[in-house]
C-alpha cells in the first residue's frame, strides 16, 4: 500500500557523496533554510517517484550520532522528533567499515532503514566486491548500489524507500555489547520505563545505551536524580571492569560487529595499498614542496580572476554607461527630474557598480569551486593550519579567509566548518580584512588617480598584503583578549583525490555567487535609494552668492576680453565682429544644452550659429574674423587631439609616446603659425586671456553652487559635522559624505564621490577633481581606511544571524571601524611628519 | 609504547589509547581510531601535522595531536 506522500532523511558521513545524491534525488526543487535556534543549514527538497511525492531533508554530513558536535545533535534531534518516515544511509563503499559506524547507531535508534552503497563505481575500480544480499542481511536494511554523481541507482533507491515506508522493513538487528554492559543497559532500561516525557520518543535501549556512553544531552533532560546516580554507579563499574570508559568499549563493540559483517560479505580482490591519492598527497603534503605549491594556485587562482574578468567586466561597464545613458535621454535634456537622478545616478548607479565586479567574482568562487571539489582545500586547510595556529585561528579559518577576498557574505557563512565557537567568532571578526570584490571599485579609481603607471600593481598587492597583515594582528589579539581559549584539536578526514566535474563545479560557484547577487539586488538597492534621498535632499531655497549674476558676469569678462583682440587682427576698435561671433557661439551652447544632439533643436541652434557668424564674415574685413575663427579651431583640435591620446592610451610624461604626440602637435601649430601669423597670435591670446580663465571662472560657480547644494543635504550636513574627526585622517566633508554611503555597501563608495563632486559616472573627471583637492598621501589613507572599516551593512546582517546575536555583529562594526580610524590616522600623521606623498 | 608523533613515514603501528578530553575521544573513535586499530603513517611529522591511513580512510591530525596518540 502506497502513501501519497512520504518523509524521507538522508544521513551519511560528510565526504560519502550524499549531497550528489540529494542533488540527483531533487535536482532543482530544493531549498536551504535553517534548523529552528541553531546556525546549522538545513536543505530540503523535494520529488516525485511514480505517484508517491517524497519529501528529503538533507540532514549534516555526520561520522556518529554522540552529542559531540552540534551538527551530530541537529542530525539525531530531526529523526528523533520528526521521525521521518524512511532514513536512507548514504556509504561511502570504498570506506565502508568507518562508514558503517553511524549506520550501526541508525540502528540501534530502530528507524526505517535503506542502504545506499554509494561511490560503487571507486569501490569496484579498487576491486572490491560486495555480498549484497549477507550485508543486508546483517544489517537488517536493504542496500543498493549508487553512483551519486551520476545519478545512477536512483530509481531503485526509491523503489525501495518507498516499499519501506509502506512497512516492508528489514527485520531490526541489535547489536550485543557484551554481558556486562548488557546488564547495565537492562538496569537503566529498568528506571526509564517508569518515565514518561523524554522516553515517549525513542527506543529506551537506545537511551540507556547512550546514557552509559555519557552523552550529555540526554542526560541533561533526565532530571530524576536517582537515575543520575545509578548511572554513574554503572559507568563507575564498567570503568573498572573494563579500564576503559564504556564509551570506547561500545565503540569498540559496534566495529567489531561492523568487521564481522564485513568479512562474510565484502571482499577486496586487489591489495591496493598506497592508492593514486596517497601518491598525490606525498607531493602536496611534502614538508618542502607543501607551501610553495600552495602560494603557486593562490597566485594563479587570483591571476585568473583578474585576468579573465578584465574582458566581462568591461562588457558590463559598457552596458550599464549605455543604461543610465538611455533612461536619462526619456527626459528632455537638462531636466533636473527627482525621478531620473533617482534612476540613473541612484540606482543604475549605485547598483551598475556593484554589478560590474561579478565576473570577478564568480571566476574566484569557481576557481575555489575547484579546488575544494577536487579535495585540496582539505589538504591546504592542513598545511596551513600551523601557521593559522600560530596567529590563534585553526587551518579551516583559511577557505573562509579566501573566499573573503570575493564577498564577506559568503565568507562568514562558510565559517560553519568550524566546530569550535571561539574559532568561528575570531574567524568571523578578521574575514571582512580580506580585501572583498566591493573594494576594488575604490582602488581602481584612486590608484590611477594619485599613482604613476609603474606603482599601480604593487599598490594594489600592497593593500591586499596590509589586510592580510591586519587580520593576522587582529586575529593574534582577539584570541589573548576576547576570545582567549584553549587550543583545540585538528582532526580532519583527508577525502579522496577527486576529478571535479563541470557540473558539481559550476553549481557550487553559483551557491556563492548568487548570495553577492542577491545582496545587490537587495541591500544595495534599497541602500542606494536611501542614500539618493540623503544626497539629494533637501534642495538648498537660496544661496548665498549671486551664481546667476556671476556667470553673466563672467559671460561679460570673456567677451570684453574677446573684443581686445581686435587690435591684434588689425581690426578697428569698435568691431564688434569678433565679439559678435563669440556671442553666436555662447547662444547656440546654450540652446543646444536644452537638446539631445539627435533632436532637431540641436540641429537648429547649430544652423543659426552659422548662420550668424557667416553674416558677420560677410561684413567688411570679414576675412580677418574667418581666419582667426579657422585658425582658432585648428590649434584647439590640435591641442584636443593631443590630450586625448595621452588619456586614451595613458601615456606617462616624459615616456617617447609622449614625445612623439608633442612633436606631433607642435608641428601642426608651427605650420599654422607660417600661414597665418596674426591669426594664430590672436588665436593664442584668445586661449589664454579669455577662454580658460572664463572656463575656469564657469567651473568654479559650478562648484560652488554645487558644494553649496550638497552642504545643504542631510548626508551633507552630517559630513560636516564629523569633518573635525575625519581632518586626523587628511579627509573632508566630502569624502565624509561619500563614507555615509559606503557604510551600506563598499561599492557605492565610488558613485557617492561622483555625486558630491558633482561627475556623475566619469571616472576620469572624478579623478581629476580628486587629484586638484587631495595628494597622494590623502588617496592612500582613503583606500586604507575603506579597506579595514566595517563593510557593508550585508556582512553585518550576516554576522548577527551566523552568530545568533546583535552583541556580535555590533562588536565586529566596532571594532573595525575603530582599528581602521586608528591606523589611518596613524598612517596619515607619520606620512605629514615624514612628508610623504604630499605631493 | 610510543606517541604517534615519533613514528616514521611508511610504519604501521596499533592505536593503544589516546589522551584527550572526553569529545576528542570519541571523535577520534568515530573516525575509526579505536585501540587496537593498525595506522599506517602516510606522512609523519614531530612537531606538525600528522596524516595516517585507518583502514581506507585518510585523517590529518594537527597541533601536536600526535602526541597524544599512543602506539605500539
Amino acid at each position: 500500500m502506497s502513501r501519497q506522500v512520504i518523509r524521507v532523511a538522508l544521513a551519511g558521513n560528510p565526504n560519502s557523496g550524499k549531497t550528489s545524491v540529494f542533488n540527483s534525488l531533487t535536482g532543482a526543487r530544493q531549498h536551504v533554510g535553517n534548523y529552528p535556534g541553531v546556525t546549522v543549514e538545513k536543505k530540503e527538497g523535494s520529488c516525485r517517484h511514480g505517484d508517491v511525492d517524497i519529501h528529503i531533508v538533507d540532514l549534516p554530513g555526520t561520522y556518529s550520532l554522540t552529542a559531540y558536535t552540534l551538527d551530530e545533535v541537529v542530525a539525531r534531534n530531526h529523526i528523533i522528533s520528526e521521525r521521518p518516515d524512511v532514513v536512507i544511509n548514504i556509504l561511502d563503499a570504498s570506506n565502508l567499515e568507518r562508514n558503517l559506524y553511524l549506520t550501526t547507531q541508525l540502528m540501534e535508534l530502530d528507524v526505517p532503514l535503506v542502504l545506499a552503497l554509494n561511490m560503487s563505481d571507486v569501490a569496484q575500480a579498487r576491486g572490491i566486491e560486495f555480498d549484497l544480499a549477507t550485508l543486508s542481511g546483517l544489517l537488517g536494511a536493504p542496500i543498493m548500489p549508487t553512483i551519486g554523481h551520476r545519478g545512477q541507482g536512483m530509481t531503485e533507491l526509491l523503489d525501495a524507500t518507498i516499499a519501506v515506508a509502506g512497512g516492508e522493513r528489514g527485520h531490526h538487528v541489535e547489536i550485543h555489547y557484551g554481558r556486562e554492559i548488557e546488564e547495565e543497559i537492562g538496569k537503566i532500561e529498568g528506571m526509564l520505563d517508569r518515565r514518561d516525557v523524554a522516553v515517549d520518543q525513542c527506543e529506551t535501549r537506545w537511551l540507556a545505551t547512550k546514557l552509559l556512553e555519557h552523552d550529555k544531552e540526554i542526560r541533561d533532560r533526565i532530571d530524576d536524580p536517582k537515575i543520575d546516580a545509578a548511572i554513574d554507579k554503572s559507568i563507575a563499574h564498567l570503568q573498572r571492569i573494563y579500564g576503559d570508559p564504556p564509551e570506547i568499549v561500545i565503540a569498540d563493540r559496534r566495529y567489531g560487529f561492523i568487521s564481522g559483517a564485513c568479512q562474510e560479505a565484502v571482499r577486496a580482490t586487489v591489495e591496493a595499498r598506497h592508492t593514486m591519492s596517497d601518491r598525490i598527497d606525498a607531493v602536496v603534503t611534502n614538508r618542502v614542496l607543501a607551501i610553495p605549491l600552495f602560494l603557486a594556485l593562490m597566485y594563479l587562482a587570483f591571476h585568473l580572476t583578474f585576468a579573465l574578468g578584465e574582458a566581462p567586466m568591461g562588457w558590463l561597464e559598457l552596458f550599464f554607461s549605455w543604461l543610465g545613458d538611455t533612461i536619462a535621454s526619456w527626459w528632455p535634456k537638462g531636466v533636473e527630474s527627482p525621478l531620473k537622478s533617482l534612476l540613473v545616478d541612484g540606482i543604475v548607479g549605485g547598483v551598475g557598480g556593484v554589478l560590474i565586479f561579478l565576473p570577478n567574482i564568480l571566476l574566484l568562487f569557481l576557481a575555489i569551486a575547484v579546488l575544494e571539489d577536487s579535495g585540496y582545500m582539505a589538504r591546504a586547510a592542513f598545511i596551513m593550519d600551523r601557521l593559522m595556529h600560530k596567529i590563534g585561528l585553526h587551518g579551516k579559518s583559511f577557505i573562509p579567509m579566501l573566499i573573503g577576498f570575493g564577498c564577506s557574505v559568503p565568507a562568514i557563512m562558510a565559517t560553519r566548518t568550524l566546530e569550535d565557537r571561539k574559532d568561528r567568532l575570531t574567524t568571523i571578526m578578521v574575514t571582512p580584512l580580506m580585501s572583498c570584490g566591493a573594494r576594488l571599485p575604490i582602488y581602481a579609481l584612486i590608484i590611477p588617480a594619485f599613482f604613476p603607471a609603474a606603482w599601480r600593481a604593487p599598490m594594489l598587492w600592497g593593500i591586499y598584503l596590509l589586510g592580510i597583515i591586519l587580520a593576522v594582528v587582529l586575529a593574534k589579539l582577539l584570541r589573548k583578549t576576547v576570545f582567549k581559549g584553549a587550543d583545540t584539536p585538528f582532526v580532519m578526514e583527508l577525502p579522496p583525490w577527486r576529478m571535479p566535474t563541470l557540473k558539481g563545479v559550476l553549481i557550487h560557484m553559483w551557491e556563492r555567487g548568487w548570495l553577492y547577487l542577491r545582496k545587490a539586488g537587495t541591500i544595495i538597492l534599497g541602500a542606494s535609494f536611501i542614500l539618493w534621498a540623503l544626497t539629494s535632499y533637501p534642495k538648498p531655497t537660496a544661496y548665498t552668492s549671486d551664481y546667476d549674476g556671476a556667470t553673466t558676469q563672467a559671460r561679460e569678462d570673456y567677451l570684453a576680453a574677446v573684443h581686445s583682440l581686435n587690435a591684434v587682427l588689425g581690426l578697428p576698435e569698435k568691431s564688434d565682429l569678433l565679439s559678435g561671433a563669440v556671442r553666436a557661439e555662447l547662444i547656440a551652447e546654450a540652446e543646444q544644452g536644452r537638446y539631445w544632439e539627435s533632436e532637431p533643436g540641436f540641429a537648429a541652434a547649430e544652423r543659426e550659429k552659422a548662420g550668424a557668424i557667416s553674416l558677420l564674415i560677410r561684413q567688411p574685413s570679414g576675412e580677418a574674423l574667418k581666419s582667426f575663427l579657422d585658425t582658432r579651431d585648428a590649434m584647439g583640435a590640435a591641442l584636443a587631439e593631443f590630450e586625448t591620446a595621452l588619456a586614451d592610451g595613458d601615456i606617462e610624461a616624459d615616456s617617447i609616446a609622449h614625445l612623439a604626440l608633442a612633436h606631433r602637435r607642435d608641428e601642426i601649430l608651427a605650420a599654422l603659425k607660417e600661414t597665418h601669423a596674426r591669426a594664430y597670435a590672436a588665436a593664442v591670446q584668445y586661449f589664454d586671456n579669455a577662454h580658460a580663465p572664463f572656463i575656469r571662472t564657469m567651473m568654479e560657480i559650478d562648484q560652488s553652487r554645487h558644494a553649496e547644494d550638497m552642504a545643504g543635504t542631510v548626508a551633507g550636513r552630517i559630513g560636516h559635522a564629523i569633518e573635525p574627526a575625519l581632518r586626523p585622517m587628511g579627509f573632508d566633508w566630502r569624502i565624509g559624505t561619500a563614507l555615509i554611503g559606503a557604510t551600506a555597501a563598499k561599492e557605492i563608495f565610488v558613485a557617492q564621490l561622483g555625486v558630491v563632486y558633482a561627475v556623475g559616472g566619469e571616472r576620469e573627471a572624478l579623478r581629476a577633481r580628486l587629484r586638484e583637492d587631495y595628494n597622494p598621501l590623502i588617496g592612500f589613507c582613503i583606500m586604507v581606511f575603506c579597506l579595514i572599516t566595517a563593510p557593508c551593512v550585508a556582512t553585518i546582517a550576516v554576522t548577527k544571524q551566523e552568530t545568533n546575536s546583535w552583541k556580535w555583529a555590533l562588536f565586529q562594526l566596532t571594532l573595525l571601524t575603530a582599528t581602521a580610524y586608528v591606523v589611518t590616522v596613524v598612517l596619515y600623521q607619520a606620512g605629514l611628519l615624514l612628508r610623504i606623498g604630499v605631493g | 609504547m610510543v606517541p604517534l608523533s615519533k613514528v616514521s613515514d611508511g610504519k604501521k603501528v596499533q592505536l593503544v589509547s589516546v589522551h584527550g578530553g572526553r569529545g576528542l575521544v570519541a571523535r577520534l573513535a568515530a573516525m575509526g581510531m579505536i585501540p587496537g586499530v593498525e595506522l599506517e603513517v602516510i606522512r609523519g611529522s614531530t612537531h606538525g601535522p600528522v596524516v595516517v591511513a585507518v583502514k581506507q580512510s585518510r585523517l590529518a591530525l594537527g597541533r601536536g595531536m600526535a602526541h597524544k596518540v599512543m602506539v605500539k
